[in-house]
């Protein structure tokens, strides 16, 4: 048996499934309700500032002479939040768990096998995620911005958008060192937020920008929820789907492979 | 090697308790070599060790720092895979059954790596979850185990506001949780006040008598003797010498030890002194420390009487028993703990 | 020799100094970079504003309007980090303050000396922000070189309360969730991003008592060329008044931590 042949042993071996791992973090949140508030007031206040705030400057959308600024904007900031949520969590949080607070040290030496806490991190953040869409959701029917059922789609595009960050934050949090390694990850969270068409259509930018734009995640997750949330599902969301399904596979698989460097030594 | 095992296991009366299926533990050519990485060189942490112990032994692996006795606990809680050699236990292959073997071992790291954001009952609940356990098992098993490390009065508080003592008892709770049939100790009392050690030595000694397997390993002579039937010596990755406390001390050592100091001025005179009087007929050999002489004798008075005749006078002379410690400096020149 | 010369505070300032320095490229880059991504990225919003909308911004380009606020809230981000922070950190066990407080150094000093260190490190900030933001033609005038100090004295304004409090705090996430509902929503809703005569009434009164809307008008004003006597003395009387404030705060907070 070689070497990578016993890493990968230890590294798979399903067995206890991923409840235990999820059982611990209810058991951590029913004492913090600071996620839960947040989860209502955060978009309140980005809906309010670029939504009404900016929307009365700019007034209807670029191009979309039907839809009011607020209307557009609502969606992308959804999207940017349930980006936020998932991240927040395998990034930040996962990085506590690994290398601060040496959780899965411990988990290791337990039946639970590496791809378990790879799954569990992943449903947890996933739920979050979720958490953070219907929140915003709330605050954007508060608004007077749902006007389709079709905005309910808006509930599952949640999740998936949230799986496939979820999975690529579990990566970076592989790569990060120390506290001082978040700010590059703040390098590239940034960008995205400004640029994966947020705040105005793609149609903005020369075509060289545009192909650029097209390949980042938060792109194809505005528009899996822009087009429901707009009340017109089309090739975008085809598009988009098969994006971020193919993400969510490609950064799992390389998650619990590097999980597994870092762990097993 | 063999005889000793089985004259040990006898001796204890463990061994017929149980079905024993052969050893619960062997290694053969067991090693660990972590890969260079980042600018670190390859470095070989376990070279080639064989060792096997039986059911219902307390086995210790004893060294400093550095000498590779937590890479091989590591794999033998199955979280590092053996580079080379291999490692049977509970009759399976470390190797290829790590989740079956961590069902039925009990692990206490040597941080101790409680889960600071659960109370301490939650700690205990959640750990058992890991196993697959049920729900109502976990909760049965720890009232039982909060009784068993004296944290009842605690079990409500979050894990930061125990002592050293306390978290030390609550890992081990935690580490009872799945009913182990082995039971890992990595430096189980480094860091502990005096009292605090005792506490738990009588904890383990508890573990032994129900016929709990223990592995433990630490740089305490004193615990090592107190804990372990038999044990490893280990230094640089290798084992130096395996026994019984006492075999070990009878085998490498002499039976008392006489430890003189002397006044700086006096030292260097005094030291080559001692030293021409071993070997010889009374003193057995002599080893020069940076504060203090040692000299090997099987009585400790005759030795001193020996000294004081040569015109010596030290400023302080003690006799004691011979320690493992001895032994350890006696195979590797170096003392045990700098 | 050259620290035994120096003044107490000073030695604390080096002190952070020689820790700074191993991390300076990051944040120099960061310091750059964040502000040409949202000084573009919002500046295509503006192309969209001033292509439609007249009136609320006097006649102004949104990027110019927009920047001098956003540079005053950066700061106030620092400002909160570093004096919250970075106090919280300093004062744990094997924290900076720990080591200097066992000093002749008092606390009043090291209290200082560390607010100097993050009024540079603020001035350095804006520096940048400055040096981006004319680059894209939104300093109008000479007079937005002023603007630096006036964002730096924006960030004191956080960084000396939240100091005192800072030193205090048990637990980090104390720190982070007020980071989380106090700063940010000030960052949000002080008049940084669109002008407050657009929300009702009421909202706007809650944020007139917001110390960044102070610190957002006078970097705009300033970088405007149109800051009157009036408007700086109130402005600026506010926020100096938060930093004497902060401070008289935390020399009771610090001497308790370090001297208890």
């Amino acid at each position: 048996m070689t070497v990578t042949e016993a890493i990968r042993e230890v590294a798979s071996r399903p067995r206890v499934g991923t409840w235990p791992l999820l059982t611990r973090q209810v058991y951590v949140y029913r004492r913090s309700w600071t996620e839960l508030v947040a989860a209502v007031l955060e978009p309140l206040m980005y809906l309010l500032t670029m939504g009404v705030g900016l929307g009365k400057l700019v007034g209807h959308a670029p191009g979309l002479s039907h839809v009011s600024y607020a209307a557009y904007v609502a969606p992308g900031l959804l999207a940017m939040a349930v980006m936020n949520a998932a991240t927040a969590e395998t990034i930040f949080g996962a990085f506590d768990r690994i290398k601060q607070a040496k959780l899965y040290d411990v988990v290791i030496a337990t039946p639970m096998s590496i791809a378990e806490i790879v799954r569990a991190e992943l449903w947890w953040a996933t739920a979050r995620g979720v958490l953070a869409g219907t929140g915003f959701l709330a605050a954007m029917a508060a608004f007077g911005l749902v006007h389709s059922v079709m905005s309910l789609l808006i509930v599952p595009a949640s999740a998936l958008v949230a799986l496939a960050f979820a999975a690529a934050g579990l990566i970076a949090a592989s790569y990060v060192r120390d506290w001082d390694d978040f700010q590059y990850v703040q390098l590239v969270m940034l960008p995205m937020f400004l640029f994966a068409t947020t705040f105005y259509p793609l149609s903005v930018y020369p075509r060289g920008v545009q192909l650029l734009v097209e390949c980042l995640p938060l792109f194809h997750s505005i528009n899996l929820i822009r087009e429901p949330a707009l009340g017109a599902i089309g090739g975008d969301t085809v598009v988009a789907v098969a994006y971020l399904v193919a993400m969510t596979a490609l950064c799992w698989w390389f998650a619990v492979r590097r999980m597994t460097r870092v762990l097993v030594r | 090697m063999q005889g000793d095992t089985a004259s040990q296991a006898a001796t204890l009366g463990v061994a017929g308790e149980r079905p024993s299926t052969g050893p619960l533990v062997e290694a053969r050519k067991l090693t660990k070599v972590h890969p260079a990485r980042g600018g670190a060189a390859a470095l070989v942490a376990v070279d080639g060790i064989d060792f096997r112990l039986e059911r219902g032994e307390a086995f210790g692996f004893l060294g400093p720092n550095g000498a590779g006795k937590s890479s091989t606990m590591r794999m033998i809680a199955c979280v590092s895979p053996p580079t080379s050699g291999t490692l049977r236990m509970l009759g399976m292959d470390a190797a290829t059954d790590g989740s079956a073997i961590r069902a039925r071992i009990g692990v206490v790291p040597q941080d101790d790596s409680l889960d600071a954001a659960l109370t301490v009952r939650e700690n205990l609940l959640v750990y058992g979850r890991y196993f697959g356990l049920s729900r109502a098992t976990v909760r049965e098993r720890s009232d039982k185990l909060l009784d068993f490390a004296r944290l009842e009065d605690k079990a409500d508080q979050r894990v930061e506001t125990l002592s050293g003592g306390m978290r030390r008892r609550l890992t081990i709770a935690r580490s009872l949780i799945n009913d182990p049939e082995l039971l890992l100790l990595d430096e189980p009392t480094t860091g502990l006040d005096p009292q605090a050690r005792h506490v738990l030595w009588e904890r383990l000694f508890q573990l032994k008598s129900q016929g709990v397997t223990l592995i433990l390993t630490t740089h305490y002579m004193d615990e090592a003797e107190q804990l372990c039937d038999r044990l490893v010596i280990m230094d640089g990755g290798r084992i130096v010498a395996e026994g019984s406390p006492r075999s070990l001390i009878d085998a490498h050592v002499t039976r008392e030890v006489l430890e003189l100091r002397f006044a700086d001025a006096d030292r260097e005179k005094a030291t080559d002194v001692v030293l021409a009087l071993a070997p010889g007929p009374v003193c057995q050999r002599v080893d020069v420390l940076p504060d203090r002489l040692l000299v090997y004798a099987d009585d400790g008075d005759d030795a001193l009487a020996v000294v004081n005749a040569a015109g010596l006078e030290p400023l302080t002379a003690l006799v004691r028993r011979a320690s493992l410690e001895d032994v350890f400096l006696t195979l590797t020149g170096r003392s045990l703990v700098e | 020799m050259t620290e035994l010369s120096l003044a107490p505070p000073l030695r604390e300032f080096a002190a952070e100094w020689l820790k700074y320095r191993r991390t300076w490229r990051g944040s120099i880059v960061i310091g750059l970079v964040n502000p040409l991504l949202f000084l573009t990225g919002i500046g295509i919003i503006g192309k969209l504003i001033d292509s439609s909308a007249t009136g609320p911004l006097g006649g102004v380009s949104y990027l110019t309007w927009l920047a001098p606020g956003l540079m005053a809230a950066s700061a106030m981000q620092m400002g909160f980090g570093s004096g919250g922070f970075g106090a919280f950190r300093a004062a744990a066990p094997g924290g900076g303050y720990r080591a200097a407080s066992a000093t002749p150094m008092s606390p009043t000093d090291i209290l200082l000396g560390s607010l100097l260190f993050v009024t540079f490190r603020l001035s350095l900030l804006s520096a940048g922000f400055l040096l981006v933001q004319a680059l894209l033609g939104a300093a109008p005038t000479w007079w937005a070189v002023l603007t630096v100090p006036a964002a730096a004295l924006t960030g004191l304004a956080f960084a000396a309360p939240m100091a005192a409090w800072g030193i205090a705090t048990k637990r980090f996430s104390t720190m982070q969730t007020v980071f989380r509902f106090v700063v940010q929503p000030l960052y949000l809703l002080s008049g940084t991003f669109f002008p407050l005569s657009t929300v009702p009434a009421w909202l706007q009164k809650v944020a007139y008592a917001s110390p960044l809307w102070h610190g957002v008008e006078l970097c705009r004003d300033i970088n405007l060329g149109r800051l009157t006597f009036a408007a700086g003395a109130i402005h600026g009387g506010f926020l100096i008044a938060m930093v004497i404030a902060g401070v008289l705060f935390a020399r009771v907070t610090y001497r308790r931590k370090l001297h208890e």
